[in-house]
């Protein structure tokens, strides 16, 4: 097995300074791994902490504890204790995150909103642009809001945007944080489509999958984050 | 990765009061830093030592291995006409306000020894449009613009050049919200462009978002928390970043 992502002993408490210093201990000792072309479905009641894992998966969160190793440039990167500047190259070329809400950046269009990281991670620009392009087709946005900021879409038309510049890349692992939740029967069919292909190319997939639907046509297994106690 | 900017155990003392408290810090080519914290933090005071416009108590900093703060009042200007760009938080400190909007454009070319007019005026001119403002302006005193055609007009002055390095103080400070997201926008959008490396000093964490890739939270002159833009505002360790991030109204 390639494994392209694994976690040991991660572990995450949040201390809340301006509520007296009070600890949230949200993940305990997590032990994850994941293969090139698996993916990997997180299940737990909510509150769990699975976002909060995601997050940490990406660098978003700092780890308490532990390791993140992540397959990157030929060897494994602790994104636990990376520098800064080896996270953002990994985010480049290693890793990429699909989040539930998309961050609009004013004034810039969607089509170069999806077109940016695949610029980033080396694309020709036209090439990039005529992906994004067919990724935005593909998931049913009309051709016309293409050149518009996202801004004024709607929560389901800025997923798919969201959902475009993830796939974009190519990233050798990607991370889904509830990916179809905004989405209907057809263009939930779509995503499916897509994770069966980037698993297909060898992608190393985690996800939160709220829809049981989607959670069974595209996980090879579930991993249950357990709920801690609180500590406080 | 070029380590272009470097700078090691800065203390100065303004009186009793520590404006810098050994703070460390670099930049290498192509990153973006930002600086935030409240007023008198210590971040404005930081940004003019690196840039050579103060001197230290204690410390070093190095441009591309030189000894910055051991120059010569000339070396350092010609870094700083050939390597580096500063742009204000008033334009009117960065501007020639008696001088045209072209001519505050070209003056920083013939500072580098273009001597052809035609071509002087029509990179002026360029550098207008980029900023969005109409060429038709070419002629006329940046007294009659607005502040943020003030403040694009210092931004086109400064990048002119195609500097190595930006020292930004409060760009978008004291202007409307409205300006401040397109001066943003068009900020983010040369720096990506141009590969440009940017120091910038802010107390806007929406706009420290938008351009750093890397974070320095500043608190009576010590650097308490620094990484990851991202990671330092979503998962802020420090009680003062904390009480930074939180004190954040959503719009």
């Amino acid at each position: 097995m390639n494994i392209l992502l694994r976690t040991e002993g991660l572990a995450k408490t949040f201390t809340l300074h301006l509520q007296g210093g009070t600890c949230i201990p949200v993940l305990g000792r997590v032990d994850l791994a994941v293969s090139a072309g698996e993916c990997v479905a997180l299940s737990g009641p909510s509150g769990a902490g699975k976002s909060t894992l995601m997050r940490c998966l990406y660098g978003n969160y700092g780890a308490g504890a532990g390791r993140i190793l992540l397959a990157h440039r030929g060897a494994e990167l602790d994104l636990a204790s990376a520098d800064p500047r080896a996270v953002i190259e990994a985010r480049r070329e290693s890793i990429g995150y699909v989040s539930q809400f998309l961050r609009v950046i004013p004034r810039v269009s969607t089509r170069d909103i999806v077109a940016e990281p695949m610029v980033a991670r080396g694309m020709a620009r036209e090439d990039a642009l005529s992906r994004a392009s067919a990724l935005l087709d593909r998931l049913n946005l009309p051709e016309r809001l293409h050149g518009l900021p996202p801004a004024t879409f709607s929560g389901g038309e800025q997923q798919r945007v969201n959902l475009a510049r993830g796939f974009g890349p190519r990233s050798p692992v990607l991370l889904l944080d509830e990916p179809t939740a905004s989405l209907d029967a057809g263009n939930r069919a779509i995503v499916i489509g897509l994770i069966h292909e980037a698993k297909q190319a060898g992608t190393a997939i985690v996800g939160i999958f709220h829809d049981a639907e989607v959670r069974e046509a595209v996980a090879d297994r579930v991993f249950t984050v357990e709920p801690m106690q609180d500590a406080a | 990765m070029t380590l272009l900017l470097e700078a090691k155990g800065l203390d100065l003392k303004f009186g009793a009061i520590a404006a810098l408290d050994d703070v460390a810090l670099d930049v290498t080519a192509g990153e973006v830093v930002a600086i935030v914290g409240e007023s008198g933090s210590g971040k404005t005071t930081l940004l003019r030592v690196l840039a050579g416009q103060m001197a230290p108590d204690a410390g070093a900093v190095h441009y591309l291995g030189r000894d910055v703060l051991g120059m010569t009042e000339a070396e350092r200007r010609r870094l700083m006409r050939m390597d580096w760009g500063f742009v204000h938080q008033n334009p009117r400190d960065g501007l020639r306000m008696g001088v045209s909007a072209g001519g505050n454009v070209g003056e920083r070319l013939m500072a580098l020894g273009a001597r052809h007019y035609g071509n002087i005026r029509d990179e002026a001119k360029a550098w207008l449009q980029r900023v969005e403002i109409d060429a038709g302006r070419i002629d006329d005193l940046p007294r009659h613009f607005s502040g943020g055609m003030q403040q694009r007009l210092q931004i086109a002055r400064t990048l002119v050049t195609r500097p190595k390095l930006v020292f930004m103080d409060e760009p978008t400070g004291g202007l409307d919200v409205s300006v401040q997201a397109r001066l943003l926008d068009l900020i983010r959008a040369l720096v990506r462009e141009l590969g440009l490396s940017v120091l910038i000093v802010t107390h806007d964490i929406a706009a420290a978002r938008l351009l750093a890739d890397r974070i320095l939270v500043m608190r009576r002159g010590q650097v308490v928390e620094q990484g990851l833009t991202d990671r330092v505002l979503d998962d802020p360790q420090h009680p003062y970043t904390q009480l930074l991030v939180s004190s954040v109204l959503a719009a």
